[in-house]
C-alpha cells in the first residue's frame, strides 16, 4: 500500500504539481510588479474579458441544450435516439483543431453560408461569433452527460405523481424534475466552465488570433510565449489557473453541500 | 365514481401486457387487482390512471369516456409502491403540491394540509423531509398527498409491497378504515392474496394479461372460476386427480369408500391449525389442514396409516 501511495503522489507531482508550481514561481521571480503590469495591459485585459465572454455565452446555452437533450434521451422514445446519444460524445472524440477547421468550412467566407453572411455584413469566422461557436462545440457533452445518469436514477415516478396531481408538463419540469437534477446540472456547468476557460485549439483556428481583438486568455499565453515575453506568458497562465481553481473550488463546495443535503 | 374499463389491450414491444381486459368497479367500492408479477395488473391500473395509453379499449369514469384524457386532467389520486415522495420538499409541501398547482388560497391550503396530516398521523412531522421518514410514514404521506385534491378515484399500485410485515398489516387495516370514512372509489394492486382478501370488497384476479375472475373475496375463494384462481387465492393440494383446499380434507382412522389410503409423514403445529403431510400409497403427497382439536382427537403420529377423504362430501352410510 505504501509503495502505491508513493507512486501515485510521485506521478501527480511530476505531471501536475511541479509544472504548475514552476509557472507560479517563474511569474513572480522578478517581483509581483512585472507580472501585474503584464496582465493589466489593454491587450491582456481584453483577452481575459474575451475568455469571460466565451464562458458567459457558451455555458448557459450548453446548459439549456444539455438539460433538454438529456430529458429527450431519458424520457422519450423516438427514432434515431441511439444515433443522437452517440453524436453527443463527438466533441470528446474529435480534436479541437479539426472542430475549428470544420467550422471554417461551414461558416467561413467560402463556406455554405459565406456569401449570405458577406452580403449581410455578418462575420462569423475570425470574429467573436465563431469563437463562441467553437467553445460551445467543445463544451457540448458535459451537461448532457452529467444530467443523464441523474435522470435515470431518480426515475419517472415523482414526475408521474406530479402529473396525477394536476401538474402540466412545464410545472412538473420546473417544480419536480429540475430540483431533483440540480446537482447534476451544477457539475455539468462547472465542467463546461473549466473547459471553456481552457479551450485553445478550436478557438485558435477560428479566431485569426488578432491581439486585442480576437485573442482569448489561452491564445494570449501562446502569443506572449512566441514573442519571447516569458513573464507575460507565465502571468497570463497564472490568472487562467486561478480562474480554473476557483471553478474547482466551487465544485467542491457544491459537492459538500450535496452530501450534507443527502444526509 | 364508477370505473369501467372495456376491452383494454396494451403492448410493450412484442409483449402483450393486457389482452382485451374488461373491469367494472362500482362507485365507492374498494377493489383489489390481484395477480402474480407480470400479469398486467399494474399496467391496467396505470391505464385507468392515464399514465399509460391503451392500444385499444375505453376507460369510463361515471359513464364519461376518459380514455384520451391525460393523467393531469383525470382527477385520480395515485399512490406508488416506492412512495414517489418529492425528496426536495417537506412533508407539508408534498401534501400541498396538488392544492398549490390548483392555486388554492394559502390559508385554505394550510387548513386542508393540517387536516390531512392528522388523518395520516403525521402532524408532528410536517417540516421533515421524506428522507427523515420511515417507509410506512412515507407511504402515509403519499396517501395524504393523493387525497389532498379530493380525487373521485384513488388508485394504489402495490402500496404496501415495500414495507415490512408489521407495518404492512397496520396500513392495510388503516386503508380499510380510511375507505369507510372517505368512501372514494378505490382500486389497489397486489400480488398478495391475503392482502386482497383482508382489504377488498371485490377482487379481480388477473393473469397473463387477462381477467380470470371478478367477485367478492368469498366467491373467489370458495367458487374459483378457473384452476389458476383456485391455486392463486389459497393453498391447494392434490388428491388423485382433484385439486382441493387442504382444510376441505378430513382424516379418518378406518377405510372408507372414496377415501385415499396414506401414511402420515409429518405433523406441523401452526398455532390453532395443524398441517398434516401424508404420502398416499399411490400418487403425489397430500397436505391436510385440521384444527388442533381434530388433530388431537386423531392422535396422529409419524408412520400411521390413515385415510384421507373430502370433508365437503358427507360420508356415505
Amino acid at each position: 500500500m505504501k509503495g502505491l501511495r508513493f507512486a501515485a503522489l510521485g506521478y501527480l507531482a511530476a505531471i501536475l504539481v511541479a509544472p504548475v508550481g514552476l509557472i507560479f514561481y517563474r511569474t513572480f521571480e522578478r517581483g509581483i510588479g512585472a507580472a501585474w503590469e503584464s496582465v493589466t495591459t489593454p491587450e491582456a485585459q481584453h483577452a481575459f474579458w474575451l475568455t469571460l465572454v466565451m464562458v458567459v455565452i457558451a455555458v448557459p446555452l450548453n446548459t439549456v441544450f444539455g438539460v433538454a437533450t438529456a430529458m429527450l434521451l431519458e424520457r422519450r422514445e423516438f427514432r434515431g435516439k441511439a444515433v443522437l446519444n452517440s453524436i453527443i460524445d463527438l466533441p470528446f472524440a474529435i480534436s479541437p483543431v479539426v472542430v475549428g477547421l470544420a467550422l471554417i468550412l461551414v461558416y467561413g467566407r467560402t463556406g455554405w453560408f459565406g456569401d449570405w453572411f458577406a452580403e449581410n455584413g455578418i462575420r462569423i469566422i475570425f470574429s467573436t461569433p465563431g469563437m463562441v461557436l467553437a467553445t460551445i462545440f467543445v463544451c457540448l457533452p458535459f451537461v448532457v452527460r452529467e444530467v443523464q445518469p441523474v435522470l435515470r436514477e431518480i426515475g419517472t415516478e415523482q414526475e408521474e405523481a406530479a402529473r396525477t396531481l394536476g401538474a402540466t408538463p412545464a410545472q412538473t419540469f420546473w417544480r419536480i424534475t429540475l430540483p431533483a437534477i440540480r446537482w447534476g446540472v451544477g457539475y455539468g456547468v462547472v465542467l463546461s466552465t473549466a473547459r471553456a476557460l481552457g479551450e485553445f485549439g478550436a478557438v485558435a483556428v477560428v479566431s485569426g488570433r488578432i491581439s486585442g481583438v480576437t485573442e482569448t486568455a489561452t491564445l494570449r499565453v501562446q502569443e506572449r510565449f512566441e514573442a519571447f515575453d516569458p513573464v507575460g506568458a507565465y502571468s497570463a497562465s497564472v490568472v487562467l489557473a486561478l480562474m480554473g481553481m476557483a471553478v474547482l473550488l466551487f465544485m467542491n463546495l457544491l459537492e459538500r453541500r450535496r452530501r450534507r443535503m443527502a444526509a | 365514481m364508477a370505473i369501467e374499463a372495456t376491452d383494454i389491450t396494451k403492448h410493450f414491444g412484442d409483449f402483450k401486457a393486457l389482452d382485451g381486459v374488461s373491469v367494472n368497479v362500482p362507485n365507492g367500492s374498494l377493489t383489489a387487482l390481484l395477480g402474480p408479477s407480470g400479469s398486467g395488473k399494474s399496467t391496467l391500473l396505470r391505464v385507468i390512471a392515464g399514465l399509460e395509453e391503451p392500444d385499444g379499449g375505453t376507460v369510463r369514469f361515471g359513464g364519461r369516456d376518459v380514455t384520451h384524457v391525460s393523467a393531469q386532467n383525470r382527477g385520480v389520486g395515485f399512490v406508488f409502491q416506492h412512495y414517489a415522495a418529492f425528496k426536495h420538499m417537506t412533508v407539508r409541501d408534498n401534501i400541498a403540491f396538488g392544492l398549490k398547482i390548483r392555486k388554492q388560497p394559502k390559508d385554505k391550503i394550510k387548513a386542508r394540509v393540517d387536516e390531512l396530516l392528522g388523518l395520516v398521523h403525521l402532524t408532528g412531522w410536517a417540516d421533515r423531509y421524506p428522507a427523515q421518514l420511515s417507509g410506512g410514514q412515507r407511504q402515509r404521506m403519499a396517501l395524504a398527498r393523493a387525497l389532498a385534491v379530493e380525487p373521485e378515484v384513488l388508485l394504489l399500485d402495490e402500496p404496501f409491497g415495500a414495507l415490512d410485515t408489521r407495518v404492512r398489516e397496520e396500513l392495510r387495516e388503516w386503508l380499510r378504515r380510511l375507505h369507510e370514512e372517505v368512501h372514494v372509489t378505490t382500486i389497489f394492486v397486489t400480488h398478495d392474496q391475503q392482502e386482497a382478501m383482508e382489504v377488498a370488497e371485490q377482487i379481480v384476479v388477473v393473469n397473463d394479461g387477462r381477467i380470470e375472475q371478478a367477485g367478492s373475496p368469498a366467491d373467489v375463494y370458495e367458487k374459483p372460476a378457473t384452476p389458476f384462481v383456485m391455486e392463486f387465492v389459497g393453498p391447494v393440494t392434490r388428491v388423485g386427480e382433484r385439486v382441493v383446499r387442504p382444510h376441505d380434507l378430513d382424516i379418518v382412522q378406518d377405510a372408507e369408500p372414496g377415501a385415499l389410503e396414506a401414511m402420515v409423514q409429518r405433523v406441523v403445529y401452526l398455532g390453532f391449525e395443524v398441517r398434516v403431510e401424508l404420502v398416499p400409497t399411490d400418487g403425489p403427497p397430500v397436505s391436510v389442514q385440521l384444527t388442533r382439536t381434530e388433530a388431537d382427537a386423531l392422535e396422529l403420529a409419524e408412520g400411521d396409516i390413515v385415510w384421507v377423504r373430502d370433508g365437503r362430501v358427507p360420508a356415505r352410510a
